[in-house]
């Protein structure tokens, strides 16, 4: 992350609330040099030289954090850079994300982490942990170099984008990370049952004459690489779960004693496949594909019971041209960023689904997997912190985009919740700017 | 009406309007002087990405029919061989002012985004796998002509459902004029889930018999490459329609272009229960009439229920 100042703040009369260390209640949020100092009475606290702000009715929760995000560097700045998608990743209310390796070329190298180390050191407004391919270019052949690697500082390893397909060489990596360490993080599909698909197979794609990509698609290589893992004494980490079969296989591999853990983006957890009706590929086109409402509660109740750790946005930046093309031509992915909290506080929140507290959880569940710290507000922590006010709506673009790219799932959505201002790793890393002027009057 | 993208679309009204004008244009193909003056001074483009006989070449005789001025785009040898997009493409044509684009693509959706983009009225002339309507409303013409109505009739649609957009649009349109629909094929070849359009799913021609009408498809050479079907033998031996299996009440259809000997055996396609030849001569009437629908009646008075009698437009050089 970029050098600043560190954050002197009090946020006086937040609602807080942080159930993974027990904290709920409102109290001044007292900030000094970058760490929280303390959680003080209402009132009580004093400046002390230090900005403060009447965060009264609004709520402050440990920052998010995000172990899936695409911020498209090297090779395709034209979707995004470390700059603009780590500003989203503020603007989001995430104090840390980790970047995918599946760029051009892909993060294959030592030289490579350390190129992009430096220029988030430069250019990031939050923490990045950078991952590096599993295999030399992603070509699922040969393995990289992952012991340089790890020393390079890589977080862990991810092919994301690809399948492994051969279980020859997913074995191979589990016994070498025995050597290094790093989990594996997995994009599940087996690449001959997903063929040519675009979206999830079913009734729409019947109806839509698209070619369908199947549940099983997913979990068949989820229980594949499972068992290897079990085997190996492996661990791994699925990325974005989207079916019901899915769920299963995590939820019995779990129960086998199998070091996984697993997650789910907030568009699986809001959409069906119904979306895919309107043939909008800019919102509703990636992989894995929107599924049907049985997986979509599937993946909601995977979420409550703790099978599915953490949520990750899978933030899928594309240029314009890359989507306005007919579905089946389009590129995969949407943004995500910037919406997930808000995205999630509306449609799983407030009609009563999941718990405000279950969702914060969630949100800051996925630096664990990879054996990261996750944010805190406990007194003596860095300053992690997201002060949302979970009344206000908003329309998702009408202001633009802090990333680069305009293919948010939400675009045009109107969200309730919105994120005013983000601490990441002891600095202020985003202000609403309609905040900002409210607080300088 | 707007544009025609999708059968999934319109409504009874509006496909009972296309085929009431259809009516009157057939009346128009009887005499001698076969063109109107309707859309004169208007311009059509006609813009195909996928090759096609049939409903290009009717389409554009029937923008001929109706005096529309004619820009006939095929993607090979054109920009879009040099790589430009679909929606500059469109932006280049718009610059034309054409009242309609009738466009043919590889994939789904490509109609309705370029409706999007563009202010003239879109028809959708295929897009990939999803949808035909033109092709259904004029196999609903063919099969009104003959049998009236398609109330209570049973319609089998045999072959492969999977990869063809005659299957989806037709499925649609035959069901919205009130017939029973069932699709039949080999498992591999229908897509899982269709039945919940209200459809039944036979993977054999047991049953065949009780069908007014036998709808087929054209079964490509190469999807056994791709195990859809082991074998074209195989699948003949199971699904082709023969002399044997279609009785004689039973009226044949398909869209063309036929695999003889595939699909259906030579004998069947030149039977009198045969309307395959009927169904490119309905092809002409319905696509007029589509492009009347969209460029001349809008506005003008309302669109003819069915059942009214529509009186044909008055050739060119008489008195409109």
């Amino acid at each position: 992350m970029r050098a600043g100042d560190p954050a002197d703040l009090v946020l006086r009369g937040a609602t807080v609330l942080d159930p993974a260390a027990g904290i709920e209640g409102i109290h001044d949020v007292v900030i000094r040099a970058g760490t929280i100092a303390e959680l003080a009475t209402p009132g009580a606290a004093s400046d002390d030289g230090a900005e403060s702000i009447d965060a009264a009715g609004l709520h402050a929760f440990p920052a998010f954090f995000d172990p899936h995000v695409h911020l498209r560097v090297p090779g395709h700045e034209h979707k995004e850079d470390i700059e603009t998608g780590t500003r989203a990743a503020a603007a989001g209310g995430y104090c840390g994300v980790l970047a995918m390796a599946n760029t051009e070329p892909p993060v294959s190298t030592s030289a490579d982490v350390e190129a992009l180390r430096g220029a988030a050191s430069e250019r990031a407004s939050v923490p990045v942990g950078f991952l590096a391919t599993v295999t030399r270019d992603m070509a699922g052949e040969e393995l990289t170099e992952m012991a340089e690697l790890r020393e390079a500082g890589a977080v862990g390893f991810s092919d994301d984008g690809l399948p492994i397909a051969n279980a020859r060489v997913m074995r191979r990596a589990l016994q070498y990370q025995r050597l290094c360490g790093g989990t594996i993080a997995l994009h599940e599909e087996d690449p001959e049952l997903s063929g040519d698909g675009v979206m999830h197979e079913g009734p729409v794609s019947a109806v839509l004459g698209l070619a369908g990509i199947p549940a099983v698609s997913e979990s068949t290589m989820i229980a594949r690489d499972a068992a290897l893992a079990a085997y190996e004494d492996g661990r791994i980490h699925v990325q974005h779960l989207s079916a019901v079969e899915s769920v299963d296989a995590v939820r019995a591999a779990r129960a086998a004693g199998v070091q996984i853990s697993c997650e789910a983006s907030p568009h699986h957890l809001c959409l069906t496949d119904e979306e895919v009706r309107s043939l909008d590929p800019a919102r509703f086109k990636m992989n894995p594909p929107l599924r049907s409402e049985a997986d979509r509660q599937a993946l909601i109740e995977g979420l409550r019971d703790g099978t599915i750790d953490c949520v990750a946005t899978d933030h899928a930046p594309h240029a314009a041209e890359e989507k306005e093309v007919p579905f089946e031509q389009a590129a995969m992915g949407v943004t995500g960023l910037e919406t997930a909290f808000a995205a999630l506080h509306t449609d799983l929140v407030l009609p009563g689904v999941l718990d405000l507290g279950l969702v914060v959880e969630r949100m800051g569940g996925g630096a664990e997997p990879f054996g990261l710290e996750r944010p805190s507000l406990a007194p003596g922590s860095a300053a992690n912190v997201v002060l949302c006010d979970l009344g206000a709506e908003w329309t998702v673009g009408e202001e633009g985009y802090e990333s680069r790219s305009h293919n948010s799932w939400c675009a045009g959505r109107t969200l309730t919740g919105r994120v005013l201002m983000t601490v990441a790793a002891g600095q202020v890393a985003y202000r609403l700017r309609s905040f900002s002027l409210g607080v300088a009057s | 009406m707007r544009h025609l993208l999708s059968i999934e679309q319109l409504s009874r009204g509006e496909i009972d309007a296309i085929l009431a004008r259809a009516e009157s244009f057939a009346e128009v193909g009887r005499r001698d002087i076969k063109k109107v003056p309707t859309l004169r001074g208007r311009t059509v483009v006609s813009l195909f990405y996928e090759a096609s006989t049939r409903t290009s070449s009717s389409f554009e005789l029937a923008a001929k029919r109706l005096s529309a001025d004619l820009v006939s785009v095929k993607a090979a040898g054109s920009a879009v061989d040099k790589g430009e997009s679909l929606k500059d493409t469109v932006a280049t044509l718009s610059a034309y002012d054409p009242a309609a684009i009738v466009i043919r693509h590889p994939y789904a959706g490509a109609a309705q985004m370029v409706a999007g983009w563009a202010d003239a009225a879109v028809v959708n002339a295929g897009d990939g796998k999803h949808e035909h309507p033109s092709q259904a409303l004029l196999d609903v013409f063919t099969l009104q002509r003959r049998l009236d109505t398609l109330e209570g009739k049973r319609i089998w649609i045999v072959g492969d459902v999977l990869h063809s957009r005659v299957a989806r649009s037709n499925l649609i349109a035959f069901r919205a004029m009130g017939a029973e629909v069932t699709l039949c094929g080999p498992p591999t070849l229908i897509p899982r889930g269709i039945e919940q359009l209200g459809c039944e799913v036979s993977h054999s021609l047991d049953g065949l018999d009780e069908a007014d009408v036998v709808y087929v498809l054209r079964m490509q050479n190469e999807r056994m490459r791709e195990s859809f079907v082991p074998s074209l033998r195989e699948y003949a031996a199971r699904f082709q329609i023969d002399s044997r299996r279609l009785g004689p009440r039973q009226l044949l259809m398909h869209p063309g272009p036929v695999n003889r000997g595939v699909e259906l055996s030579g004998e069947v396609i030149d039977s009198p229960q045969s309307l395959i030849t009927e169904q490119v001569a309905s092809g002409l009437v319905v696509r007029m009439a589509i492009l009347y629908e969209l460029l001349a009646a809008r506005g003008e008075r309302p669109a003819p229920a069915a059942g009214d009698v529509v009186e044909s437009p008055a050739p060119i050089g008489q008195p409109a």
